[in-house]
């Protein structure tokens, strides 16, 4: 309550053009939805990094100084995010943010970050195409989630495919390269289905059934699905009822986490599989240490943890290293210093950032357990390095990021030898 | 290695499949699941089964359940029973009890689909001549799709021997399905196995016929050409059947949505835009209910909804009550103004529900008998849509005898249609403003009941609703119940033969397309009022 | 001409806009009121054209629209694809014709909808003109069919809920959920600089003036009248010969027209034009300020508009998970407590007398 005021009084003053007398501290910008339909992902983020950064407190700060996390609530409306953005960086003066889920939200505060040169951590898996100076990518990119499923799932002896998913650019984009690796594993055009549901979409009944029609061709048949959040309960509470067991007609999600799973009964769904660079069960110290702190923390036993989760535990400890290693919060120096940072994460290996701003991750395919857990069942043998300009889309094919100096571009054309696309 | 290890099961299963086996043997063989490796469990697995002993099938059945672990210490297999945190181990052949073990101290023997898949096959072997007509149908059911030619026997066998005719079928079904998985068996026996699935129908056969390629002979691959056309042609016939059906199931979602919500803004004339975080509290209540059931009276967890409906009928309607009593009836004559203030309550309820519960889903389960789907010709019904159907037909025949049969219905219309005279003629009118708007809320939240069975329980569950709601009730004719009834089953039907032309996306522009331009020629619904009350 | 327009409180109103036009560009300027703030009055000055243009269809001619997000969306997306062509080859792919997302879904050209959007006047055209169109269709059909109160007011939610759907769809060609973001420039102006901005702050405080004067103009002449007669009793104003349909449209499109030209300010200012506009919650979020400021007083819709705004603006950085309890709290005091609006706090004691009136049929 008491930095709720302080916070309070600290805008208000600000907001009538007085300077604000900077504590001792290091602020950190938490910028996740608290209200609006993306609050149910959301929130639980925000919960995780106080978690964080109250340990971090509690092994002595970050340079000899506290953190203090600087909470808003962007209510899941687009122009907010920037106009919050706007405001952690210009009014509170944060050192670096920790934010945002959906892309739209991330498209809408990227020119921010850029304009006042601060520094973004986004943990959601995302579509790629993508690689801001300013922005580090924590979460999975199409190549760390999308192919190794479908490759697992290929192995499994899966012919005939569907890619399911609601209308929006992340499903739009890694089903246009899912489409392209499919085809070019030699998969018929006749035998890849593809369908688009609009955002929080609740009746599936016709869809589940065209799954159904479509997976009984004689051919193993298997569903890659990009369904939004929201929409998959009604999607697995149909699938469940009509009979879709994972022995015939498995599902591999992509946006369906342990979180998700806690709002539905998981005893039909046991065998359904999602693609993830981390599990709840995963079985390492590191993760029981992390499990048991957010418990203790959330104050329930009955909380789960998810991957995007995870990767605010990579991208802050990532972050506190680079703080550390450049001495300063300066968004220059710990930009240029985050590149090379590895961090452990929580299956035990360890986790760098590369120098287009993405990091190392293992994938890990898991089947959905009847206790609502995800069990690995595969797992790729190395760590696989997040590319920003996925090789399926003919014009991104070409491009790569580096951010180290001299090179220093996020969309560099190796055809033309240009930084900015294939243009000037 | 994993080749070998399967080799030295295949031996010693063959070895020993002629003589009786010890407990001994099979404990022996099911040290096999001490591993990490998918291959050797499921080897081990094919392994038992093939000993053919009874006993095999409650190991098979825990290990597919993910029932079966083995002790760090000295690697035994064990069946388990979750005791608390701790686990209750029995031997996995007989079911003796062999005392508790920590979490930490078993190891879960891991399985995958190819695995489950693989039991299902073995487990159908193993318990063809069960006593139970139920679990040989399964049996059954799981050789058809496992296709094992090494089952063929035990069918043949289990024919003869079986007195149940749908059971008998299935098994032919099974053993035709076997047939055809190899294009070396006899043509005769074939063309007959393809009959068989002609017979059967439905969207499997479909999918088995699919699979008779060059490699057959001639005349099979003729017939199965023929009894693909015919099970096609009658798919097509029951996909209009399945849209009917579907369309049914979704006006009736919207119906239960709507039909709140035509009483306080048909009768009232008040635009209640908490209707939809009223449909949200009976969706919470219904949890919140399940969860005391969970942890203090398991047993009933199949009458959870029943008790959850009246309460959630009395938290919502009370919910609303206050909502009239505290703001709404300060309003009247404002009407528009009430679309402000419910707006005001809507933020209100939405936050505190996401402050209480949390802002995630929580789950609400569907209770046995609402759980699952039976298949009426080619259409496969879900019972959790049936009963909802059922459930808002029954909640709408009985707001029907309110309003026509009790004296509050009575009052209501009298209130609706002259609210001067009415009060003069002795009637409470404030009393009966709260009763009808608390009667909407209730029924707003008897539709999170039925709603949670299908669909998010999340403080955004109203947002999601209320715009269809609306539509539903306009598309109608604001004010007839009637005319909700008939909305909502013209909106759900037109959207279900829409999507599969169009999309859901598109389907459901049109239908909002098709609302608009509908109100152009009938501005009051498909069932208007008429009368000087319409132009008030 | 000029008194018959500026009553005392718009005239005060108008002061207050004269002074803000010029004051935070040179306060700004002088360093003493922060960049951040800029963007965001010039933010809140679009929501108060948009609430005043509602005012007009709504105070005025008793047409509940549930639907205008839609208008000031359209404007908006108009803007929008001009700024989108004018990133040009900047773009991530450096395609000098398509828009980043038309490149990785692999369109091949642009399609034909875009054409001429690469000229500025074209665009501006384009959202006063489409907003319009949209209106004049709409209310040509709805009031002609005589369709009036919540039955107008749901359609309206209908139809801006279906173009939300549309626009949502990515086949349409419009950046699907992401919409349009990423904009480089303005008519060479850049958008991230402080100049341009306290620019654009301007032209929104110039437009607001304008709206407010065009829409006096409208109620204080003899049309003015008959759409308040129409307000208050449709039925009688038909029988007195009156021809209701042509004065409601006037004022619908009119009032659309102003709702897309605001929009089209908006996209520049908050940088990224999305579906989510179209959304019928934002639409309701409109009536709510009018409400709030007090309906039929124009210049109240623009008071509350900046209220709420300001209100969310502020409390969702100061108190981010009781906010919501702050502003529903506020929504149902002002209706219950404060009938006239906020403005209504200032002793404004010529309030129309539809505030006791019922306009729903029951």
């Amino acid at each position: 309550m008491r930095k709720i005021i302080s916070a309070a009084v600290a805008a208000m003053a600000l907001s009538w053009g007085a300077a604000a007398t900077a504590e001792e501290t290091i602020k950190v910008g938490v910028l996740h939805s608290l209200s609006g339909t993306m609050a149910i992902s959301e929130t639980t983020l925000k919960d995780a990094m106080l978690m964080l950064i109250e340990q971090q407190n509690a092994k002595g700060g970050l340079l000899g100084k506290k953190l203090e996390a600087v909470v808003v609530d962007p209510a899941s409306d687009w122009p907010l995010f920037a106009e919050k953005a706007r405001e952690l960086i210009s009014v509170n003066e944060v050192s670096a943010v920790f934010g945002c889920w959906t892309s739209v939200s991330r498209k809408s505060v990227l020119p921010v970050f850029e304009e006042l040169n601060s520094i973004l951590f986004y943990p959601v898996q995302y579509e790629g195409e993508e690689s801001q100076r300013n922005v580090f990518y924590t979460g999975a990119a199409p190549n760390q989630q999308a192919i190794p499923a479908v490759e697992y799932l290929m192995d499994q002896g899966v012919e005939r495919w569907v890619l399911a998913g609601t209308d929006y650019v992340y499903p739009r984009t890694t089903n246009k390269i899912l489409e392209q690796f499919l085809k070019d594993k030699g998969v018929a055009e006749e035998d890849i289905m593809i369908n688009y549901t609009p955002f929080g979409h609740s009746d599936w009944q016709t869809i589940v059934s065209d799954i159904k029609a479509f997976g009984s061709a004689g051919k193993k048949t298997a569903v890659v699905s990009t369904i939004n959040g929201d929409a998959n309960v009604p999607f697995y509470k149909e699938l469940a009822n009509q009979g879709i067991a994972a022995t015939d007609i498995p599902v591999v999600a992509f946006s369906v986490g342990e979180e998700e799973l806690a709002g539905l009964d998981t005893a039909p769904l046991v065998g359904h599989l999602a693609a993830w660079n981390y599990f709840m069960s995963a079985d390492t110290p590191e993760n029981a240490e992390f499990i048991d702190a957010w418990h203790a923390f959330i104050g329930s036993e009955d909380r789960v943890t998810n991957d995007p989760m995870e990767a605010h535990y990579i991208g802050f400890n990532m972050w506190v290293k680079a703080v550390e290693a450049a001495g300063t919060t300066d968004p220059d120096a710990v930009i240029d210093a985050l590149v090379g940072v590895s961090v452990p994460n929580l299956t035990g290996g360890y986790s760098a950032m590369m120098p287009n701003h993405h990091i190392t991750k293992p994938v890990l395919i898991g089947e959905i357990q009847a206790d609502g857990q995800i069990e690995t069942v595969s797992e790729t043998p190395g760590l696989v390095a997040g590319d920003a300009w996925s090789d399926f889309l003919p014009d991104s094919k070409p491009l790569i990021s580096d951010w180290r100096a001299p090179l220093s571009c996020g969309n560099f054309n190796t055809a033309t030898g240009k930084c900015g696309g294939a243009g000037e | 290695m994993r080749a070998l290890l399967c080799s030295f099961f295949m031996i010693l299963a063959l070895a020993s499949a002629s003589t009786a086996e010890t407990l001994d043997r099979l404990r022996e063989i099911s040290a096999g699941f001490v591993t990490k490796d998918y291959g050797q469990v499921q080897a081990t697995a094919e392994a038992l089964a093939a000993t053919g002993d009874a006993r095999v099938a409650t190991a098979l059945s825990a290990l597919r359940g993910g029932d079966l672990r083995f002790r760090k210490s000295d690697k035994q297999v064990f069946r388990v029973e979750k005791v608390g945190r701790d686990y209750a181990l029995f031997d996995p052949f007989t079911g003796e009890a062999m005392g508790q073990a920590g979490s930490r101290e078993t190891s879960k023997i891991k399985v995958n689909n190819a695995i489950r898949n693989a039991i299902d096959g073995l487990l159908g072997g193993l318990t063809l001549r069960a006593d139970d007509p139920a679990i040989r149908l399964d049996a059954a059911e799981a050789l058809f799709k496992s296709r094992d030619p090494g089952a063929l026997a035990a069918l043949g066998s289990a024919i003869e021997a079986e007195t149940d005719g749908s059971v008998r079928d299935a098994m032919r079904e099974a053993r035709a399905s076997i047939l055809l998985a190899s294009a070396q068996n006899e043509p005769q026996a074939l063309i007959e196995a393809v009959e068989t699935i002609r017979a059967r129908g439905g969207q499997d056969a479909l999918g088995l016929l699919a699979q008779i390629g060059a490699d057959y002979p001639e005349p099979v691959q003729e017939a199965a050409a023929q009894a693909r056309r015919g099970i096609e042609q009658s798919l097509m016939l029951w996909g209009y059947g399945q849209s009917l059906w579907q369309g049914i199931s979704l006006g009736s979602v919207l119906l239960l949505a709507a039909i709140g919500l035509a009483i306080t803004f048909g009768v009232m004339g008040v635009i209640n835009m908490a209707h939809g975080e009223l449909v949200m509290l009976g969706a919470y209540t219904t949890f919140a209910v399940q969860e005391v059931i969970r942890t203090s009276a398991p047993h009933l967890f199949d009458v959870s909804l029943l008790i959850a409906a009246p309460l959630a009928f009395l938290v919502a309607g009370a919910v609303g009550v206050a909502i009239e009593r505290g703001i709404v009836r300060y309003l009247y004559g404002r009407a528009l103004e009430t679309l402000l203030a419910t707006w005001g309550v809507s933020l209100i309820l939405q936050q505190a529900v996401r402050t209480i519960f949390g802002p995630n889903n929580r789950e609400v389960g569907n209770p046995s008998w609402m759980s699952g789907a039976f298949e009426l010709g080619e259409m496969t019904i879900t019972y959790n849509r049936l009963w909802i159907l059922v459930f808002a037909l029954t909640v709408f025949v009985l707001l029907l005898l309110i309003l026509k049969r009790t004296p509050l219905g009575l009052q209501m219309r009298a209130v609706t249609q002259n609210r001067a005279m009415a009060a003069d003629m002795g009637v409470r009118t404030a009393w009966v403003d709260a009763m009808t708007f608390g009667l909407g809320a209730g029924i707003a939240g008897l539709a999170g009941v039925a709603l949670s069975q299908i669909d998010n329980v999340s403080p955004n569950l109203g947002q999601s609703y209320i715009v269809d709601s609306f539509m539903v009730v306009v598309f109608g004719g604001a004010g007839n119940l009637f005319g909700a009834l008939a909305g909502a089953f013209t909106l759900g039907i037109a959207n279900k033969f829409l999507e599969p032309l169009a999309g859901a996306m598109l389907a459901k522009i049109a239908v909002l397309v098709f609302i608009i331009l509908f109100i152009q020629k009938r501005p009051r619904g498909l069932f208007a009022i008429r009368g000087r009350a319409v132009e008030n | 001409m000029l008194s018959r327009l500026l009553d005392p409180r718009t005239a005060i109103f108008m002061a207050i806009m004269a002074a803000l036009t010029i004051g935070v560009p040179v306060l700004n300027g002088a360093g003493l009121l922060p960049d951040y703030l800029v963007p965001l009055l010039g933010k809140w000055l679009c929501y108060a054209i948009l609430a005043v243009a509602l005012d007009l269809v709504w105070g005025y001619a008793g047409i509940l629209s549930l639907g205008h997000g839609a208008f000031f969306a359209l404007g908006g997306y108009a803007m929008g694809m001009h700024l989108m062509r004018e990133i040009g080859p900047r773009g991530v792919y450096g395609d000098p014709i398509l828009p980043d997302f038309m490149v990785f879904l692999n369109w091949k050209e642009l399609p034909w909808f875009w054409l001429g959007f690469d000229s500025f006047p074209f665009a501006l055209l384009m959202a006063m003109l489409v907003p319009g169109l949209l209106a004049f269709v709409f209310g040509w059909l709805a009031f002609r069919s005589r369709v009036t109160g919540v039955y107008l007011s749901i359609i309206t939610q209908a139809m801006t809920y279906a173009l939300y759907l549309s626009f949502f769809r990515n086949e349409m060609g419009f950046g699907g959920n992401n919409g349009l973001t990423d904009f480089k420039d303005v008519l060479g102006f850049d958008l991230q600089s402080g100049s341009t901005r306290a620019g654009l702050f301007v032209l929104s405080a110039v437009l607001l003036m304008l709206t407010v004067l065009v829409c006096r103009a409208v109620v204080t002449s003899k049309a003015g009248k008959v759409l308040v007669a129409v307000r208050d009793a449709e039925s009688r104003t038909r029988f007195l010969g009156y021809r209701v349909e042509g004065y409601k449209l006037f004022v619908f499109v009119l009032s659309a027209v102003i709702a897309g030209l605001a929009g089209a300010l908006y996209t520049p200012q908050v940088g990224i034009i999305n579906p989510s506009e179209f959304a019928p919650a934002e639409s309701i979020m409109v009536v709510i300020w009018v409400a709030i400021g007090g309906r039929g007083t124009l210049i109240g819709a623009a008071l509350g508009a900046v209220l709420v705004a300001a209100m969310e603006s502020w409390l969702t950085g100061v108190a981010p998970e009781l906010w919501l309890f702050a502003l529903g709290a506020m929504f149902v005091l002002v209706t219950l407590f404060l009938p006239k609006g906020v403005l209504g706090l200032f002793g404004a004691g010529n309030l129309p007398a539809f505030a006791k009136r019922s306009e729903v049929p029951a």
